[in-house]
């Protein structure tokens, strides 16, 4: 019991001087990250051979493949991590599965945007447009808008836990409803023929390690970035506890 | 008292006390009729044939009205406080789901018992087979069984009945998206057969999300 006199008791962690063990093994997996992502973009740039048989945009462009495709396998992972966070969230009630489930949604959407981006930075030169609706390309626009939702509803609820509770019934039937959207959109485009063909992923042998050197290095990066946001979402909680401490 | 009656309880009580004020079904019926007509106002002219853009609207103006009557059926029980006797009754949780759920379907297929005749005339077409109705059966019961869990987290946030479509509608999309293609191909002359890849997408969600809402509901509603 704090006397008016006395400063406030800061929990153990806020107080900490020196890094701990965690600290030190997050900030070199942060320096590897880094030093990963920056090899594959040099080796997505320079050392990757040109695709055969496109026009010179298109064989710029196609590198893009080496941030488009790892970017949207990681933010699916995210989003599958978020639903596994929410089922153990709302079977425990510990507010650290909520961290991870909110994170991982957070970073799955940045990724989700990069997704976009860099697919319509593709489509431009390669299909001579910046966007269509085939049955990927939508399905993935739902998810987007599935975790813009999710994300809104966290925002408009005050009560921590029952936001917590609400979010992760979400995160559960969002990402459900991930494939059931793919099958559903995929059929109406067999009625109604697509107009692009899908992209071909056909790697050849000279593509395939950098293309999957990349997809290594971005899910390190996406570990880091994981760790990092549940940390900052655990000093976010400190700083609440030690403001109603302190009575504001 | 076994789940099925208080199931039943549930679902009686909501359609008695509508049918006494009618609040919920004169103004989500209207509201449907005004989506049909502003839908017909947006194409005709510029649209070959209205049997086109025919199952958009259907599905639009269920989608649309449909939310509206939801957002009412939870605010109600928020309003007058009956909720909370609900959950301290000695009944599963889940019969609260379940009851929610029918009362809100029954609701849904009252209203588009009433549309579909009007579209029906509207546009000249032939809505009331049993392929169609199928269809348009199984659709809204996909949207009833999610809607009905979304609508009573909605009800709970500082957004209320603005956070419910924003929710439901992405989660909806395979629901939407088949109906609205199978709808357009039974029009088109196709058989239940052709579609039924359709019906299979809409089964499966069906089942999924009743069994996670199911399983989810104690979550949303415990204070």
């Amino acid at each position: 019991m704090a006397q008016a006199t006395e400063t406030l008791r800061v929990p153990p962690a806020a107080a900490r001087q020196n890094m701990g063990p965690a600290d030190t093994a997050l900030a070199a997996l942060t320096v590897i990250a880094g030093a990963l992502v920056l090899a594959a973009i040099v080796m997505a740039l320079r050392v990757a051979p040109d695709a055969a048989g496109l026009t010179p945009d298109e064989t710029a462009a196609q590198r893009i493949i080496y941030l488009h495709v790892p970017s949207a396998w990681l933010s699916l992972l995210a989003y599958g991590v978020t639903m596994i966070a929410s089922i153990l969230y709302l079977r425990s009630s510990q507010r650290k599965w909520d961290e991870v489930a909110l994170s991982s949604a957070e970073i799955g959407l940045t990724f989700t945007v990069a997704t976009l981006a860099s697919g319509s930075i593709w489509a431009r030169p390669a299909w001579n447009t910046w966007w269509t609706w085939d049955p990927r390309l939508t399905t993935y626009t739902i998810v987007f808008l599935l975790y813009v939702s999710y994300f809104m509803l966290r925002g408009a609820m005050e009560d921590p836990a029952r936001r917590a509770r609400f979010a992760a019934v979400y995160g559960i039937f969002a990402f459900l409803s991930v494939p059931i959207t793919f099958f559903s959109i995929r059929w109406w485009r067999t009625i109604h023929p697509v107009l692009f063909d899908a992209k071909n992923f056909g790697l050849s042998s000279g593509m395939a390690p950098v293309f999957f050197f990349g997809l290594a290095a971005f899910t390190v990066f996406y570990v880091v970035l994981l760790w990092h946001r549940i940390r900052l979402e655990q000093a976010i909680d400190e700083v609440e506890a030690l403001k109603e401490m302190g009575g504001y | 008292m076994t789940f099925l009656r208080a199931v039943s309880a549930i679902t009686w009580k909501d359609v008695r006390a509508e049918l006494r004020t009618k609040e919920i079904l004169s103004s989500v019926i209207v509201f449907a009729l005004l989506c049909v007509i502003i839908f017909n106002f947006a194409f005709e002219l510029r649209v070959p044939d209205m049997k086109m853009v025919a199952p958009g609207i259907v599905w639009v103006a269920i989608s649309f009205a449909g939310t509206l009557g939801l957002n009412r059926a939870f605010a109600i029980e928020q309003d007058r406080g009956s909720l909370a006797g609900l959950l301290l009754a000695p009944i599963d949780r889940s019969a609260i789901y379940f009851g929610k759920l029918l009362s809100n379907l029954l609701f849904m297929l009252i209203v588009e018992a009433i549309m579909l005749p009007l579209v029906m005339i509207f546009f000249n077409l032939s809505l009331l087979t049993g392929p169609h109705l199928l269809v348009i059966f199984l659709g809204t019961f996909g949207f009833a069984a999610v809607g009905t869990l979304f609508s009573a987290m909605a009800v709970n946030t500082r957004a209320r009945e603005v956070l419910l479509p924003i929710l439901l509608f992405p989660v909806l999309v395979p629901v939407l998206v088949s109906g609205v293609n199978m709808t357009g191909g039974l029009l088109d002359g196709k058989t239940l057969a052709d579609v039924a890849s359709g019906l299979q997408v809409t089964v499966f969600y069906d089942l999924l999300f009743t069994i996670v809402a199911y399983l989810t509901f104690d979550y949303v509603v415990e204070e």
